[in-house]
């Protein structure tokens, strides 16, 4: 690694020569910071440290969303080719699928990191700091959240939204109040509602396909011909209950049609592009959680949170209120409620800072995500708001919290 | 009452380079030096000039706020030198000494029929008032307040640690005088901890006019911070008096003999040190005569006091007025490549209390470490890993934010009069974005004891 190290010592002495390239210092010091751990020593304090420090942090967490984000390609081949009138002679493989899957969500990653890391570099400069890693993890989440046909310059302005007004604004990593990502996808959900909801936006290309009748025909009970897929995702016709012509006639057969507990768990179902499938996203949680990168309390509260909601809504529901009446671990099981749960919920940075405030964080979390999924019609999916709320109100839990230390330690010296 | 206290929250670091249980008596110095640095926030007003000749227990300076604290030459000699640093502050007042000591002589002191006023006079002229220290503010104590109670703690569990049964061994009499003239000082106790479920030295279990806890738990166990927070806590308006152990055994010595006689042992530790034993020194003595062939010179640190809380020194520094260890560790000035020894390396020999690191579960018994910070300073990120190591019913993140801000209000409100800079040693060890949380917690002291104290 001698050459590489030399090929940095060279570029680092050839920016010292002038003040105008010295202003490029955060850009080599951070891909060099990226190659080699520094040869920063202790000054004062501790003389030595753990060998923990922030990227690996991060890069723990974006290792956690491989499975996610491999799942993701690969739903994303399925679903295309479920949707498509391929003939039954040029049917897809497996790898097919997956290829498709990822040449289309290639480019999301791609115009993530690109256009993020351009903004926190031009931060880095002018602020005359080190490029921070948080972005590293938000690059990552941010496609893994989006509709598939999203286009992408909207993901570029989603990116610069989420980092500008997310968090720079409020001075970098560690500082931001909100997540970044659900920043970026909250902007686009407002902003652009018909690219970010519906039924066209979520298998890709079918609203190309539906509009040159390239989609998969079926026969409804009236003899006519009708598109085989509507393109919706489960909560979509979940949420189809509440309107004249809902998808199904009642709960069974929506469970009937793939969406059992056992198909809702492994996720083969049109959604954002990571968030389907418990199993992937699970075995990130069992990395996060070994690793003590996420934290368990937030999790656990946020599940228990959800069940909860999901259980009164069980025992409030008509015979009519087949949303309602959804069984409450499948209602978990759907949609970006795990996904947001392991690792939109856990972000450290907006999420409650005390121990006993996560648990009231994560339960506020996962209740108001069934609350506003099941309730609120304009929504199908609550869970981006919900954490989003639950970021607000971090800080106030904490403050609760602590004030309850104060009082208590004050009573000492009446004791006394 | 005696009490028996669990430490849960903590962390023993395990690091190469314990020091044996045998002693060496280390040749005496050619130079000695007091540092006024040793003492938190004194500012010297200096009673001897350069050329002067001091005995033992010859006042060299003052505190120029508190003129009754003196602090006293450890040998007799001449001055040589007094080392300035920026805006002529006083390092270090070096004495050159003699080949044999000779001692200011007073007389040996009756304990049993000493008054406070007279106890506290006695302290203060012989020069060993500055081993009492006060929280809150970790300072040395002030002689007008009378603490509720005093502490000594009878181990030390931080890395590498002296034992301090060994550093007491047959010194009963003298640790018991140390003991008797503290009982003047305060109404309440003097409370002595011990580790729970092993044995300790005669010159603890035999003594008298104490309150011995046991305690059990990691690091920081042996810190008076986390025994006074749960024996004794101070509130706001109140004192405790901290000792070191072997600093008691000192007092009782000089008071018994009536001749300040701050001879002690000392460990040298570390894994870069050879010769790893326990040295007879005299406070204030160069660490060259410990470290002159038993340890590695090259790019090593030499620290005085352990590895979470000491100061650098140089090889030909001078032992810090506290401290009972000296730990030399490799330097960690270099760069580490991501993928092997660096941050995302496999890391199965990197010392670290986070589970990312497979080290916490498989790694050896004990680590080598050196002094590279293994990342760089950042914001807060990462929450809950102060909390873990931290034993107090305090929030040591919004503590630290607190004084960040220099909200005073908050400051108190959080707790700061119960801690000290070296309650966070650990919390800055952990620390995944590299904050200096000692620094701050001292600035935060700093800017109470100036306005509230």
């Amino acid at each position: 690694m001698k050459f590489l190290r030399k090929i940095f010592d060279n570029a680092h002495a050839k920016l010292n020569k002038s003040e105008k390239t010295k202003k490029l210092f955060p850009l080599v010091d951070s891909v060099d910071t990226l190659m080699f751990t520094p040869n920063h020593t202790t000054k004062g304090g501790a003389h030595i440290r753990d060998g923990i420090d922030l990227k690996r942090t991060m890069m723990f967490v974006i290792i956690a969303l491989i499975p996610c984000l491999l799942f993701g390609m690969y739903n994303v081949g399925y679903q295309h080719f479920l949707a498509s009138a391929v003939p039954e002679t040029l049917a897809w493989t497996n790898v097919d699928m997956f290829l498709h899957g990822l040449v289309r969500v290639l480019p999301f990653i791609v115009v993530s990191y690109a256009v993020g890391l351009g903004v926190e570099f031009i931060f880095a400069i002018k602020n005359g700091h080190a490029v921070q890693e948080g972005f590293l993890v938000s690059g990552m989440l941010i496609p893994l959240i989006m509709p598939i046909d999203t286009p992408l310059w909207m993901v570029a302005v989603a990116v610069v939204f989420g980092v500008v007004i997310g968090k720079e604004v409020f001075g970098g990593t560690g500082m931001n109040v909100l997540n970044v990502a659900l920043t970026a996808r909250a902007f686009l959900f407002f902003a652009h509602p018909t690219s970010m909801s519906g039924n066209n936006v979520w298998i890709s290309g079918f609203k190309e396909m539906k509009d040159k009748g390239l989609l998969k025909q079926t026969v409804n009970e009236a003899g006519q011909s009708v598109d085989a897929i509507s393109g919706a995702t489960p909560l979509g016709d979940l949420a189809s209950f509440a309107q004249e012509t809902p998808a199904f006639s009642d709960l069974a057969a929506f469970e009937s049609k793939g969406h059992s507990f056992s198909e809702l768990l492994m996720g083969l179902y049109p959604g954002s592009i990571g968030e389907s499938s418990v199993y992937a996203i699970g075995l990130g949680a069992i990395f996060l959680l070994a690793t003590g990168i996420a934290n368990w309390r937030i999790i656990a509260s946020f599940f228990v949170g959800g069940l909860a909601m999901a259980f009164v809504f069980n025992q409030i529901a008509g015979p009519e209120d087949y949303y309602f009446q959804l069984p409450a671990l499948n209602q978990l099981m759907l949609g970006g409620f795990i996904f947001g749960m392991v690792f939109m919920a856990t972000d450290p940075v907006t999420a409650a800072q005390t121990s006993s405030g996560k648990y009231i964080y994560g339960f506020l979390g996962g209740f108001l995500a069934i609350l506003i999924r099941v309730v609120n019609p304009a929504y199908p999916e609550g869970v981006m708001l919900a954490i989003l709320i639950a970021n607000v109100f971090a800080p106030l839990i904490d403050h609760m919290v602590i004030s309850i230390n104060i009082k208590r330690r004050l009573k000492r010296v009446k004791i006394a | 009452m005696s009490k028996s206290i669990k430490i849960r929250k903590g962390l023993d670091i395990r690091i190469k380079g314990d020091a044996e249980r045998s002693s060496i008596e280390a040749p005496l110095s050619s130079t000695y030096a007091i540092k006024p640095t040793d003492f938190h926030g004194l500012i010297p007003k200096l009673l001897k000039r350069v050329g002067d000749q001091v005995k033992a227990g010859t006042p060299i300076f003052q505190d120029k706020y508190r003129e009754e604290i003196k602090y006293v030459s450890p040998v007799s000699g001449k001055i040589q030198e007094v080392k300035r640093g920026a805006k002529r502050k006083i390092l270090e007042v070096i004495i050159e000494a003699d080949k044999e000591i000779s001692y200011e002589e007073g007389s040996p002191l009756d304990l049993a029929s000493l008054d406070r006023e007279t106890a506290k006079e006695a302290l203060l002229a012989s020069g060993l008032w500055p081993f009492i220290k006060m929280r809150p503010i970790d300072v040395v104590a002030n002689y007008t307040d009378t603490p509720k109670s005093i502490f000594i703690s009878g181990f030390d569990s931080s890395p590498l640690a002296p034992d301090y049964d060994y550093l007491l061994y047959t010194r009963d009499k003298e640790f018991q005088a140390g003991v008797d003239i503290l009982n003047k000082l305060t109404d309440g106790n003097v409370n002595l901890q011990l580790r729970a479920k092993v044995g300790s030295d005669a010159a603890f279990t035999q003594a008298k006019k104490v309150v011995a806890n046991k305690v059990s738990g990691p690091h920081p166990a042996g810190n008076v911070g986390p025994q006074i927070h749960q024996i004794d806590p101070i509130n706001k308006g109140e004192v405790v008096w901290t000792v070191n152990a072997q600093d008691v055994a000192i007092i009782g010595r000089c008071l018994l003999t009536g001749r300040y006689d701050a001879s002690k042992l000392i460990a040298l530790t570390g894994s870069e040190a050879t010769n790893r034993k326990y040295y007879k020194v005299i406070i204030g003595a160069n660490a060259s005569d410990v470290l002159n062939g038993n340890s590695n010179t090259d790019n090593v640190r030499y620290i005085s006091g352990n590895v979470l809380t000491g100061s650098q020194i140089e090889a030909d520094g001078y032992i810090g007025f506290y401290d009972s260890q000296i730990t030399v560790v490799p330097e960690g000035n270099e760069y580490k490549f991501f993928l092997t020894k660096g941050w995302l390396g496999p890391g199965f020999k990197k010392l670290s209390n986070n589970s990312a690191y497979p080290s916490k579960v498989l790694g050896p018994k004990k680590f080598d470490v050196d002094t590279n910070l293994n990342g760089e300073e950042r914001a807060f990120v990462v929450t809950g890993e102060y909390e873990k190591v931290f034993p107090f019913d305090i929030y040591p993140v919004h503590l630290i934010k607190s004084v960040m801000i220099n909200d005073i209000d908050s400051m108190e409100k959080l707790g700061i009069y119960e801690v000290a800079p070296e309650d966070f040693a650990l919390c800055e060890f952990v620390c995944t974005s590299k904050i200096n949380s000692q620094e701050i917690v001292r600035q935060g002291l700093d800017v109470i004891h100036k306005e509230c104290m």
